[in-house]
């Protein structure tokens, strides 16, 4: 009971950050419809930069958010600026240039950092990365609480941003009708502009509240990638609440499945559950949650 | 004289032997006509049929480990498995299409993306049957690097021929209908489900071929090079890319082009920084030429988001533009 009980705080723990690389994502997947295979190379480059702040300049992980964040936010209007919407004035036999764009982006991103900072596993030990508390029998990892409770924050203030700010109307209507919202007057070359930033943003917080308790290498992207578009087809296309239960759900199956089946398993699972999730229920989570 | 260009090419690949007499330019020539067959493949059903996969490296490890464990499980020869390998691809490609051909556009590449990534962590952690991390290692049937050749040869004008004698007759004009408009085929009474499992069957064949023979030519395998998502799934689809969505000739293109690109990383441009830092001794060079040799990722991801931009159509696709990018149009300036 007392493994059962802490796999499931784990997974719930791991599960709210999840969720926060979900959100993201989706928002870029609803706003333009592509997938952005990048996304966990966004959050590689986050990592690198807290890690460098911490290293070089000693700042701590939790307030090298309020750097690592606007960086990134710059980086993703830049990309969707200059190399994703130049392709909507291009002529191409494949609708999925876009898609390809990312991983061409994903790839120099990748490099560039591995020039940078070369292919060796790095990690950043502060006070905090080893430290838990106890409530009852079950441990909680203290930089993994706090985290969550971060991304429980960013995810509350997202949602606010999105139902109450102008923006976020704009962003939402864009989402649901790009030529309807076009012609209401909403900018929507400006909006996916300031959407890709956003994604980039939250998956940038994800990535500087996981740096005390996970190592980095310049290929982390790779996985964290393939983690966020399970997590966004979990979830549905484009669907926020959505995003969040995928991401508590690839949480706890990660954490059980750790427990009960092996770790060696741990990237399979979350596949396994991609594919199971498109067999039987293709909208995802969207679908039986209606929002 | 345009007629005549695969004809020439064909002629020179075929004595090319007697040229090249060195195995390094052998094994890259070998190389090169792998990658014009896994480009083929990944352009029959991307290209032609506009369903971008990210899954080539599924079939073409499955074709390498059919090969490799018919020679390590069943201790038959390897070649039976280059036999059944294509066949073995399409068992696995039948349930995989009909299971994931409902989903259309990105959400199949991430699936097929998905199906490679879980057949590696299979090779991976099933090491009773496949040796997991370790791999498999088999004899080489032959020294000589000619026999090989010669069969990649062999397939690389088989899956081109084929691809040209299927996109000429009607299948390929459904293949092209898909592509541009899935439903209004469907309206027009082409049966899409049936036509885009074609497709990947085709696609899964001639790759599955071809990864069982670089099992038989290279003589060893794992899980990491055969299944890897970088270097078999993303190349191909840039060897498809670069020469030319939706052609017959750009695989071909794209594949010189590529595995040369990689090469001329690889060696630090031919050798020429090594040549450099010889002669000025300078330390910088020395530097710069062991950072180019690791760059080649670099320089084809920077190559993907130009080519994108710039030639979405790939080289044989856009080659009018490129040749009017050099040389002016005289022919309009007469007509004006």
């Amino acid at each position: 009971m007392e493994v059962f009980l802490q796999t499931l705080v784990a997974g719930i723990l791991k599960g709210g950050l999840y969720g926060l690389i979900g959100i993201g994502m989706t928002l870029i997947m609803g706003v333009m419809g592509i997938i952005n295979l990048a996304h966990g190379q966004l959050m590689m480059i986050a990592m690198y930069i807290t890690y460098s702040l911490f290293q070089f300049l000693g700042i701590d992980p939790y307030v090298s958010l309020l750097i690592s964040m606007p960086a990134l936010f710059l980086l993703g209007m830049a990309i969707q600026k200059y190399t994703l919407n130049p392709l909507l004035e291009v002529e191409s036999i494949l609708p999925e240039n876009q898609v390809l764009m990312t991983v061409g982006i994903g790839m120099v991103l990748t490099e560039i950092i591995r020039f940078a900072f070369g292919s060796d596993y790095k990690s950043v030990q502060t006070s905090y990365s080893t430290s838990t508390f106890f409530i009852g029998e079950i441990s909680f990892s203290l930089a993994l609480t706090v985290a969550f409770f971060i991304a429980v924050v960013f995810t509350i203030l997202m949602f606010w941003f999105l139902l109450k700010t102008d923006m976020g109307r704009c962003i939402r209507a864009t989402a649901q009708d790009k030529d309807a919202a076009l012609l209401m007057g909403v900018n929507s070359k400006r909006i996916t502009i300031i959407t890709f930033g956003l994604g980039s943003a939250l998956v940038a917080a994800a990535g500087s509240l996981l740096i005390p308790i996970y190592y980095l290498f310049p290929d982390i992207g790779g996985p964290f990638t393939r983690k966020a578009f399970v997590i966004t087809i979990l979830g549905g296309l484009g669907s926020t609440v959505g995003a969040i239960l995928g991401g508590l759900t690839l949480g706890l199956a990660e954490s059980f499945g750790a427990t009960y089946i092996g770790m060696a398993f741990d990237d399979m699972i979350g596949l396994i559950i991609f594919i199971l999730v498109l067999l039987f229920i293709p909208g995802g989570f969207k679908r039986l949650t209606k929002i | 004289m345009k007629k005549y260009l695969p004809l020439i090419l064909l002629i020179l690949l075929i004595i090319f032997p007697l040229i090249g007499r060195d195995d390094y330019h052998r094994h890259l020539m070998i190389l090169v006509l792998m990658w014009v067959v896994i480009g083929t493949g990944w352009n029959i059903i991307a290209g032609c049929t506009g369903q971008v996969s990210f899954g080539a490296s599924a079939f073409f490890g499955v074709g390498a480990y059919t090969a490799g464990l018919f020679s390590f499980k069943l201790g038959l020869s390897p070649w039976w498995g280059l036999a059944v390998s294509g066949l073995v691809c399409m068992a696995l490609a039948f349930p995989f299409g009909w299971i994931s051909f409902r989903l259309r556009g990105p959400y199949f590449a991430l699936v097929t993306l998905a199906l490679g990534e879980i057949l590696r962590h299979i090779a991976t952690v099933w090491e009773s049957l496949t040796g997991g991390m370790v791999g498999i290692l088999i004899v080489q049937t032959y020294v000589s690097k000619v026999p090989y050749y010669y069969m990649v040869l062999a397939l690389a004008i088989l899956s081109v021929v084929g691809v040209k004698v299927i996109m000429g007759t009607k299948w390929g004009y459904y293949f092209l209908s898909i592509r541009e408009d899935q439903d209004a085929a469907e309206s027009l009474g082409i049966n899409t489900q049936f036509y885009k499992m074609l497709s990947l069957n085709i696609s899964a064949f001639i790759t599955g071929m071809v990864g069982a023979l670089y099992m038989v030519y290279m003589g060893f395998i794992d899980p990491k090079v055969v299944f890897s998502l970088h270097d078999i799934s993303i190349m191909a689809i840039l060897v498809g890319i670069v020469g030319g969505v939706g052609t017959i000739y750009g695989p071909v293109v794209g594949a010189f082009i590529m595995v040369g690109l990689q090469e001329f990383f690889r060696t630090g441009f031919f050798g020429l920084f090594k040549w450099l830092g010889a002669v000025t001794d300078a330390q910088a060079v020395k530097v710069a030429a062991k950072y180019v040799s690791e760059a080649h990722v670099l320089g084809f991801g920077i190559l993907v988001v130009l080519v994108i931009l710039y030639l979405p159509n790939g080289i044989v696709g856009d080659w009018g533009k490129i040749i009017g990018a050099f040389i002016p149009r005289r022919k309009k300036e007469v007509q004006r």
